[in-house]
């Protein structure tokens, strides 16, 4: 991909920022390696790219990757709809600022058959407006890599799952019969119609997130810096109140209260959490003392055991 | 939504709910750690450790233990899985079972089995740490290796009741061919040997001598009990105040990191960066040594010579690299390089040859078929080799014996044939540009990761590198010679410099001298 960018720039970095500490460091060198080995290695690469504190991250590393070149594939964005009305806004403004390829794609079904959180049930509309969605906007494409956000320490399953993670031609994943993955050595070798989804942050953590969003200044959606906004009790989750599609339920009232989220996903999935934090200090040390996981906040994460895995097998993230 | 999902809900809502002063799942207190509260900088790159046991050994409850001493493991986590352990699968403490918390795959949930690597995530206020998880029986060796490729440190696992096994002088074995020199013997269940010295000093005394005989010294063994959480995080001084060692976790914050920064510089280059006409960069992570602006480098394979002009990286342009660092080299001239290419230090490149010799371990049920022709990727190069076996390690005497086939999960020595010049050091010297994988062409799948001892000369034998003939010729002499089939033929394995008359002199001064 031709870039103007001109050689000026590079003489007119900043070296002013303290460098990061070794543990950071050394996670950001692995995951340029990775972006620098698949953008070689494959054909039509992508970027999933969710707009939430991980895909942040990820984005960024990318931009490091690659500078002073742009960055050599498109990012996609699975648009369910239900997203939450800052996620998009951010969306938007990220890619007017640094000049990138967006693809954004809704699955058809979604308006044709009325498809919405609250009608079908978080399991079958993750799995129309989600899995769907991603398998076929990848075909579409005709993307032969995909990279994504995940870390293997958001859920058991992901634990056993690889950073070049093979996937057939309908995006199956067989965790039982992964390539073996040794040293810093990825076999990027797939047949036509076979892809591999690649996760550049395996091996960072929470945390480490955080701690690295920190030390590079990068920009997140607001939702996950606490303010008084209006929310809902459903299900024992708090839903956020600004979408106007959200309907009061009998016996449900509209509250306000000062809340923030952990993660981002679909505003009628995703539950919020009581917290004081505005600062990313605040988060951080929040984070030490948490007692649960990020993705407590999840309801599709939770509708049955293994549901991780499942979803994957079908060719979800 | 379904009743299983707001079932699933009720559970973790009442795991978010409840009162952290009364744990709804521990009967033992998460107590205060003893470790030092004071806030410690991180200043350390993560370790990379494997552990080696079996279920027998209590490697889970390991594993488990450590996550939940270091509060890895959150309460909605726990939740779960009290939830999928039901009343048969808790421990003797009340702990959830640690099994369950590393089975993450449906399958093994099932059927009470773990398949493949897992990893694992903890930190301590001094370090954080990545975990590779093998299963200990089913095979262990693809397993073991796999784990072991990225790993510092190996955490080998016995009973204290049973001692050392066979599995144990396997395990080390693996661990030691992939290139770990750093053990510890966690000799567990030692409460059920009413924590007797005795028996732990022997079980270690007889594991040095194992460790010695591969060569390994450095070597801390630990009584501990997994379950009952002694000498892991917390210090076992109450039930052992004979032991006055280090905690397992000590163990590891002071564990040393492989470093590939003190041989020579090698850039393995992955992708050459064009954004416009007047810049190229060459992007890559370097894998050893380290590089500064006016270096003299030499470009693998077609040995064209360039000096450094800059080190750029997104942050700032930076006077140093060293290995681990993913930067972009810009050389002062234009010369032909792409992905694949080595850049290297000019005074102490890595071999290039044709053939090589290495060992491997074998990863997929078909095996290694006798002169198939298969990928090896190394680096970022990636080329076609023919693979000849010619010993096979028997894991459980240690001896090498002659073998022409080697069947998945066999270690094996074996002959590399090139087409085009290849590019290594020694495994011994540098791990990232000493490792390979082979790849089946017919399936795409990696049957095999490998490590390279040396340069094989094209007539068969090793070259004798202890020693060399350094000639001094007339020009015109020296391209004749050179010229000849016999010294073409092994041009890669001599080294050619012009310089003037007083300097040749001056230099054969030195070696007299």
């Amino acid at each position: 991909m031709p870039d103007s960018r001109p050689d000026t720039e590079l003489r007119d970095t900043p070296a002013t920022k303290p460098p990061l500490d070794p543990h950071l460091k050394a996670l950001e060198n692995e995951a340029i390696h990775i972006f620098r080995e698949v953008a070689a290695e494959f054909e039509k690469p992508v970027m999933l790219y969710s707009i939430g504190k991980d895909s942040s991250v990820l984005l960024h590393v990318a931009r490091k990757a690659f500078y002073p070149g742009r960055i050599p594939f498109p990012l996609l964005h699975v648009n369910t709809g239900w997203k939450f009305g800052e996620m998009i806004a951010f969306r938007d403004a990220v890619v007017k600022e640094y000049d990138l390829d967006l693809v954004s794609y809704t699955n058809p079904r979604g308006a044709a058959e009325n498809i919405t959180p609250f009608t079908h049930g978080s399991s079958r509309y993750t799995d129309i407006m989600k899995t769907e969605a991603l398998r076929q906007a990848l075909d579409l494409g005709g993307y032969d890599a995909a990279f994504g956000g995940a870390r293997r320490d958001e859920e058991a399953s992901r634990a056993k799952e690889r950073i070049y993670s093979f996937r057939t031609p309908d995006h199956r994943w067989d965790p039982r019969n992964q390539r073996p993955e040794l040293w810093n050595i990825y076999n990027g070798m797939v047949r036509k119609g076979e892809s591999v989804r690649a996760f550049p942050l395996s091996n960072w953590t929470e945390v480490d997130i955080w701690r690295y969003i920190q030390a590079e200044d990068i920009p997140l959606v607001p939702l996950y810096f606490a303010k008084k906004r209006p929310y809902v009790e459903r299900d024992g989750m708090m839903i956020l109140a600004e979408d106007p599609r959200l309907e009061l339920l009998p016996g449900e009232t509209l509250q306000e209260g000062v809340i923030r989220f952990r993660t981002l996903g679909c505003f009628p999935l995703t539950g919020a959490i009581r917290s004081q934090a505005t600062t990313l200090d605040d988060i951080i040390t929040e984070l030490e003392t948490a007692t649960v996981s990020e993705r407590q906040g999840r309801a599709i994460d939770r509708d049955q055991s293994g549901s991780m895995e499942k979803k994957k097998r079908e060719g979800y993230f | 939504m379904t009743a299983q999902a707001a079932t699933a809900t009720a559970l973790s809502q009442e795991a978010l709910s409840r009162d952290i002063d009364a744990p709804a799942l521990t009967v033992v207190e998460k107590a205060a750690p003893a470790v030092e509260t004071q806030k410690v900088v991180r200043d350390s790159r993560p370790l990379r450790l494997i552990t080696c046991g079996s279920v027998d050994d209590g490697k889970s409850t390991l594993i488990g233990r450590l996550l939940w001493d270091t509060k890895a493991v959150k309460d909605d986590q726990a939740a779960t899985l009290t939830r999928d352990s039901g009343l048969g699968r808790q421990n003797d403490l009340g702990l959830p079972d640690f099994g369950l918390l590393l089975d993450g795959l449906q399958a093994e949930r099932e059927q009470g089995i773990t398949i493949d690597v897992a990893y694992r995530y903890f930190a301590t206020e001094r370090r954080s740490f990545i975990v590779a998880d093998t299963p200990g029986h089913e095979q262990y060796t693809r397993n073991m290796a796999t784990g072991a490729s990225t790993a510092d440190l190996a955490v080998l696992l016995v009973d204290a009741r049973a001692g050392l096994l066979e599995q144990t002088r396997r395990h080390a074995t693996i661990a030691t061919l992939m290139g770990i020199r750093q053990f510890v013997l966690a000799v567990n269940k030692i409460d059920l040997t009413n924590y007797d010295q005795a028996r732990f000093d022997a079980i270690s005394a007889e594991f040095r001598e194992l460790a010695l005989s591969l060569g390994v010294r450095q070597v801390t063994a630990i009584p501990l009990s997994a379950l009952k959480g002694e000498n892991v995080v917390y210090d076992g001084k109450a039930s052992m105040p004979w032991y006055d060692g280090p905690t397992l976790v000590e163990t590891l914050e002071l564990a040393t990191v492989r470093s590939a920064q003190t041989v020579g510089f090698r850039l393995p280059v992955q992708r050459v960066c064009r954004p416009g006409e007047s810049f190229r960069g060459y992007q890559g992570t370097v894998a050893g040594g380290s590089v500064k602006p006016g270096d003299s480098v030499v470009i693998l394979p077609s040995g064209m010579v360039a000096n450094v002009s800059k080190i750029v990286t997104f942050d700032l342009v930076r006077n140093a690299a060293v290995a681990g660092d993913a930067i972009t080299l810009v050389l002062d001239r234009q010369v032909d390089v792409s992905r694949g290419d080595v850049i290297a230090a000019i005074d102490s490149a890595p071999q290039t040859g044709l053939a090589f010799d290495a060992q491997i371990v074998v990863l997929q049920p078909d095996g290694i078929e006798p002169g198939k022709r298969y990928w090896l990727k190394s680096g970022s190069r990636r080329q076609r080799v023919t693979v000849r076996a010619s010993t096979k390690l028997d894991l459980a005497s240690g001896k090498w014996t002659a073998s022409e086939t080697l069947e998945m999960n066999a270690i094996g020595k074996v002959h590399l044939a090139f087409d085009e010049l290849a590019i290594f050091d020694p495994y011994e010297q540098n791990r990232n540009t000493g490792a390979f994988i082979l790849i089946d062409p017919d399936t795409n799948n990696t049957v095999a990761g490998g490590m390279i001892t040396g340069k094989r000369s094209a007539h068969g034998g090793l070259s004798d590198r202890e020693s060399r003939v350094v000639l001094s010729l007339p020009v015109d002499l020296a391209e004749q010679l050179m010229a000849s089939e016999t010294f073409a033929s092994r041009r890669d394995e001599a080294d050619v410099r012009r310089t003037s008359v007083r300097r040749a002199k001056d230099l054969l001064g030195e070696i007299d001298g």
